[in-house]
């Protein structure tokens, strides 16, 4: 008499794909993620319906936070040698005199929020300690000594004859002079294409822009 | 663990004298690592910043000294747009008129200023349909442009923006502007007799 034998079957499952998705997505994510910058200060952006991107070269961000305290900083990967140039600048004609070590700091600044008087002891700060210091802004609100005209009109001279955007972002709970003064400061600059930083809203479901979009053929 | 230990080794042969060799598996255990690998996974997940801002495109004119260059609109199709404290909205269509005869000085808040624009397009477009402009349609028609832009040429948003309002608010009104596709609009000063009527307003309806 001979039983049919049962095979044994095992229980044992294999894993290595199981591990190679999970790696693969992974790396996917480590190769996307995009680490913000570490900002001296937070500053919450409205929402807007326009998807268009942010230009994140050889742009003037102009950062406005909830107080209404008016930041300046350049972003200019590529060319690293312009934050010499507006620094330079800056340090000419408003006679600073700062030192060789303070005007190459500059390039690890993040964010220049203090008027000039302030700038050779936020500059001989190290740049990793300049969060913790405490910026007043940069002075715009008065016409007269609206000191941001001079950054930009720095800025301007170091990109002379080349595309340069000016980014103004904005706290959504900052007041609207602060926004005409920095608008004003650019004007001076005979600049008038600015680039407000906006978060992504939805479209209004039946608004006229909604049914465009629809029907790309109108 | 993955896996479970289920006894059946093959069916070996025992015997008194036999001497079990013990058969070491060559196999991983794998738990440990997917584990670590979706930790990791769900840490990126949440720190990665999908939401990339983006931009909102503002272009101002440049200041005029000669009167003579400013731009004249029709008053019939303007609409001013005020935004003051509290996210309130204040406009009036055309002039502003505050005496005894008519006051079109209103109040709204954001909700409300959509469908007003709306309205207001609508009202300037329907005026055009009873007299269109065959000279402008002949133009957009040679520039290969839709004739409804002749439509909506007369209707013009002024935007106001008084010292109380804040950037929100204006960047708010500037998306209403492309929501409801206004082609034509601008920001200009507040003037102080608006200002005072805003005050006014704000008094005696408690707006902080």
């Amino acid at each position: 008499m001979g039983h049919a034998k049962i095979q044994k079957k095992s229980t044992d499952t294999d894993m290595t794909p199981f591990v190679d998705i999970a790696f693969l997505i992974l790396s996917f994510f480590i190769m996307a993620t995009k680490f913000k910058p570490p900002e001296p200060v937070e500053i919450k952006t409205p929402g807007s319906v326009l998807s268009q991107k942010l230009p994140d070269n050889n742009s003037v961000l102009i950062s406005i936070d909830s107080t209404d305290k008016v930041y300046f900083s350049l972003l200019s990967e590529k060319d690293q040698t312009k934050f010499d140039e507006i620094i330079n600048g800056i340090n000419t004609s408003q006679n600073l005199g700062l030192s060789p070590a303070e005007i190459s700091n500059f390039r690890k600044t993040v964010m220049v929020g203090v008027p000039f008087g302030g700038l050779k002891q936020l500059l001989a700060t190290d740049s990793k300690e300049q969060g913790s210091l405490k910026q007043p802004g940069i002075p715009v609100l008065d016409s007269a000594t609206n000191q941001l005209v001079w950054w930009i009109q720095e800025a301007k001279k170091a990109f002379a004859g080349q595309k340069l955007n000016y980014l103004i972002k904005g706290d959504g709970n900052s007041k609207y002079p602060a926004f005409e003064a920095v608008i004003a400061s650019l004007k001076r600059n005979e600049e008038y294409k600015y680039n407000l930083v906006t978060a992504l809203d939805d479209v209004p479901a039946g608004s006229a822009l909604d049914k465009s979009l629809k029907s790309p053929a109108n | 663990m993955a896996s479970i230990d289920t006894g059946g080794d093959g069916g070996h042969k025992k015997g008194p004298g036999v001497k079990k060799a013990k058969k070491l598996s060559t196999r991983v255990d794998m738990t440990p690592m997917v584990d670590l690998g979706f930790l990791l996974i769900t840490f990126f997940v949440f720190t990665a910043t999908m939401s990339t801002p983006t931009t909102l495109d503002l272009n101002m004119p440049k200041d005029i000294k000669d009167k003579k260059e400013e731009t004249e609109v029709k008053e019939s199709g303007v609409l001013t747009v005020m935004l003051g404290k509290g996210n309130q909205i204040y406009y009036y269509e055309g002039q502003l008129k505050v005496d005894a005869e008519g006051n079109n000085f209103k109040q709204t808040t954001f909700k409300g200023i959509r469908d007003i624009i709306i309205n207001k397009k609508k009202e300037v477009m329907d005026r055009y349909a009873t007299a269109p402009n065959p000279e402008c349609e002949a133009e957009a028609k040679a520039k290969g442009k839709p004739i409804s832009n002749c439509a909506d040429k007369d209707f013009v948003v002024i935007i106001k923006p008084s010292k109380d309002a804040t950037y929100k608010n204006t960047v708010d009104i500037l998306d209403e502007m492309t929501i409801n596709q206004v082609r034509t609009y601008a920001m200009v000063k507040l003037l102080d007799q608006e200002y005072e009527l805003i005050k006014v307003t704000e008094a005696s309806s408690g707006i902080k």
